[in-house]
């Protein structure tokens, strides 16, 4: 089993986000993260899906995927070969002992405090998954009172873009 | 953009409209609710006939005996809530089965979706997975398009039913009416012209093999692409098999035709695949039922894929040659190339394939054994059916022993003139879609193959039939029980026939029902009656006929491959394997 991230070009028409998931449930596949939101084309949407699948199975999703009719283009980002990001806020338990030591982990990490009680602090994290889970090894003897994380968004490095045709389009027998 | 535009009509109106529009004739359905609104300009309708079934599913089934009867795209109609989710059935068959169909429901009003309203279901959420493409329709402006673009997917690439869900406020309110003559759909574009290069490497592979096979599917079918085949078997000298779908896309009577492979196939069919160099794999997908365990199948073949559907190529089993396309315009191209190839003087070797094949054929040919106790052979009725109706006439089949029968023992000359449920196994599937098949092709004689369990769960439609001067033939083989489950009860559970007994012989008494229903009764329960019962029901074109053959119990389906095993363990008939020497690689 490996991990891969897809971005999936989709029509905005109700319902898209229920018929791609229901073709992972229905076909027997786990997402580990999906992202969804607007892109530079109005009217089209844009996925970012984290799985974990071996190669074949990987095949088998892009090709269902593509059968499904408000999906245009799906694209598989390789980690080397593109940014990707998590965002994560959580809810750290502070006292007066312990918040220089946990400001001085928001620095190092380059997060950012967004909110400031004298119990906890909110910090902002963005990262790919490894920085935000080290960021939450680092906090965790503090005490996480509260955390949320998003899916992760991706694009590809390099002056392409995912509309034309130079990224590695995940189907190839299509 | 549009062909026509008229002001101020209704939603209902327009979804009438774009039926005609697209082309369709004929439909099946049953009003309710929140459909109502369609039913009344559908009754002005001058080029839509709509055939009133008795339930939802007769409808479904009905609107694939008609696609299939005529390679068009079927048409059901149901209103929302229980009407609905009873074409779930047929809907999900279609799927399975690649059949064009284009379902209609009516949906609560659009601003009680979500309340839990009287007759509400979210059918298009229900469907989802079981449809090609389905849409919610809740503005009456978005009818034509949304009809416009189902006929389209239904009907193109890979066939499949597409439902179109449309709310009762929709159909009521006013809109202009504009049927969209161009099809925008960018992420829809099936591949219908095969990769050439591709195709040469096919043809390469087909001359240097030495023990290749044609494993057709109902693909070919599909496609209309039984002259091309016949052609592609004839220029190369190649065995065929066609699978449980196929069946009647390559003539039976051909020399080179080893029958149906799977579990209930020939042993020459599943020995052929089992010891093939190549299979040359024309729109089939790799089924459970015709693989056995996978990992087993054709242990020692290179596989060449050829499928409209780019999912289906490496989904089950790897292929060395994909082409993705149209059946028709693949097997047309690597006609050509095999041509080329035969030009610079190459020929297939296969003389040995051949004799190892016609070895096989001829020790174990399908048969069956009569029954000695003065039984009718249900194997025997049915080959009947098949020699006195003649190649033109359609069969349908429910699901289960009679179907395997039927699929075995009648010989198939002709393409579409054999429907089943093969993917889902929905029983009851025979009598609709007979119904269907009849109204598609009113000329032709169709008989469905029924079983006497399969008949109690869709019979109703008798009615639909007598009523609306649909003549189709049933033949019940009336085994008294669940015969495919008894079989397997008897096979692997100690002969324990637990909830099998269906008492048929008592109830229902099936010549009564038909004659309640306004068809014809008949009854055959002597082998001497058989071929007397058959001419009489060939006879009798005024109404349905309903024969009633009451046939023995015991009679099982052979050859069987059991279910996860490897085709190698395929058996003759009980404890009885075909003597080949397994996992031999010469």
């Amino acid at each position: 089993m490996s991990r891969h991230t897809l971005s999936v070009l989709v029509e905005d028409q109700p319902g898209v986000l229920a018929r791609v998931a229901a073709l992972f449930s229905r076909r027997g596949f786990n997402i580990e993260s999906l992202a969804v939101g607007p892109t530079e084309i109005e009217g089209v949407s844009r996925m970012t899906i984290a799985i974990n699948v071996d190669k074949l199975p990987l095949e088998q999703v892009t090709k269902q995927l593509n059968k499904l009719i408000n999906v245009l283009k799906i694209v598989e980002l390789e980690p080397s070969a593109s940014v990707q990001r998590e965002l994560l806020l959580v809810k750290v338990k502070v006292d007066k002992d312990s918040r220089s030591s946990v400001l001085e982990t928001v620095q190092l990490f380059r997060a950012k405090v967004v909110d400031v009680s004298t119990d906890a602090l909110v910090i902002e994290v963005t990262g790919n998954s490894d920085k935000l889970d080290a960021f939450l090894r680092s906090v965790e003897p503090y005490g996480i009172k509260e955390l949320v994380q998003s899916g992760m968004v991706a694009v590809g490095r390099g002056d392409k873009s995912i509309t034309e045709r130079s990224l590695r389009v995940a189907d190839k027998t299509a | 953009m549009s062909t026509e535009s008229t002001s101020s009509i209704t939603g209902a109106e327009s979804l009438v409209r774009s039926l005609e529009h697209a082309g369709v004739t004929d439909l099946f359905g049953i009003p309710g609710g929140a459909i109502l609104p369609a039913y009344d300009p559908l009754m002005d309708s001058k080029k839509l006939r709509h055939i009133l079934v008795r339930h939802e599913q007769g409808a479904g089934h009905a609107a694939q005996g008609y696609a299939l009867a005529t390679n068009r795209v079927g048409v059901c109609m149901a209103t929302s809530g229980p009407g609905a989710t009873n074409l779930v059935t047929p809907i999900a068959d279609a799927y399975m089965d690649s059949v064009a169909m284009v379902a209609i429901t009516g949906q609560v009003p659009s601003a009680a979706i979500g309340t839990d309203a009287f007759q509400e279901a979210d059918i298009r959420g229900i469907t989802m997975p079981i449809t090609k493409h389905n849409y919610l329709v809740t503005n009456a402006a978005d009818i034509s398009r949304a009809i416009a673009e189902a006929f389209h997917i239904a009907g193109t690439g890979r066939p499949g039913p597409v439902l179109v869900d449309i709310s009762k406020d929709a159909l009521q309110a006013s809109t202009d009416f504009v049927w969209p003559t161009n099809i925008d759909l960018p992420g829809y574009n099936p591949v219908t012209k095969p990769n050439s290069k591709q195709v040469k490497e096919a043809a390469k592979l087909i001359m240097e093999s030495r023990k290749p096979v044609f494993y057709v599917g109902g693909g070919v079918i599909k496609a209309q692409a039984a002259k091309e085949l016949y052609e592609l078997a004839e220029l190369t000298g190649i065995p065929v098999v066609t699978t449980l779908m196929a069946r009647g896309a390559f003539p039976d009577s051909h020399r080179q035709h080893l029958g149906m492979p799977g579990m209930h196939g020939t042993v020459a069919a599943v020995g052929a695949l089992q010891k093939s160099d190549l299979l040359i794999t024309l729109a089939a997908r790799f089924d459970d039922r015709v693989t056995g365990r996978l990992d087993s199948f054709a242990p020692f073949a290179a596989v060449i894929h050829a499928d409209i559907d780019p999912a289906e190529i490496g989904k089950n089993r790897e292929a060395d040659v994909p082409i993705v396309g149209d059946v028709k315009e693949t097997i047309i191209e690597l006609i050509a190339a095999i041509k080329a190839e035969m030009k610079s003087g190459k020929r297939i070797e296969q003389d040995a394939w051949w004799a190892e094949l016609n070895q096989m054929r001829t020790t174990y040919p399908l048969g069956y054994d009569l029954p000695n106790d003065g039984s009718v052979s249900p194997q025997l009725v049915i080959q009947r059916l098949g020699q006195i109706s003649g190649p033109e006439t359609i069969f349908t089949s429910g699901v289960g022993q009679h179907q395997m029968w039927a699929a075995q023992f009648i010989d198939y000359e002709v393409p579409g003139t054999w429907m089943n449920s093969g993917g889902l196994g929905t029983m009851g599937f025979a009598v609709p879609a007979a119904m269907g098949a009849k109204v598609g092709a009113p000329d032709k004689t169709v008989w469905a193959i029924d079983g006497d369990g399969c008949f109690q769960m869709t019979n109703q439609e008798l009615a639909t039939c007598a009523i609306n001067d649909i003549p189709i033939k049933v033949g019940i083989i009336n085994n008294q029980s669940l015969g495919m489950v008894r079989q397997w009860q008897t096979l692997f559970y100690n002969s324990r026939y637990s909830n099998t007994d269906l008492q048929t012989h008592r109830i229902p008494d099936f010549v009564k029902l038909a004659d309640a229903y306004g068809c014809h009764g008949l009854r055959c329960e002597s082998p001497d009656q058989i071929d007397a019962v058959i001419e009489k029901a060939m006879s009798l074109n005024d109404a349905p006929v309903v024969v009633d053959f009451s046939v023995h119990k015991d009679a099982m389906v052979w050859p069987m491959v059991s279910a996860g095993a490897s085709n190698d363990e395929i058996k003759y008939a009980r404890d009885l394997a075909p003597d080949w020497e397994r996992g031999d690689a010469e």
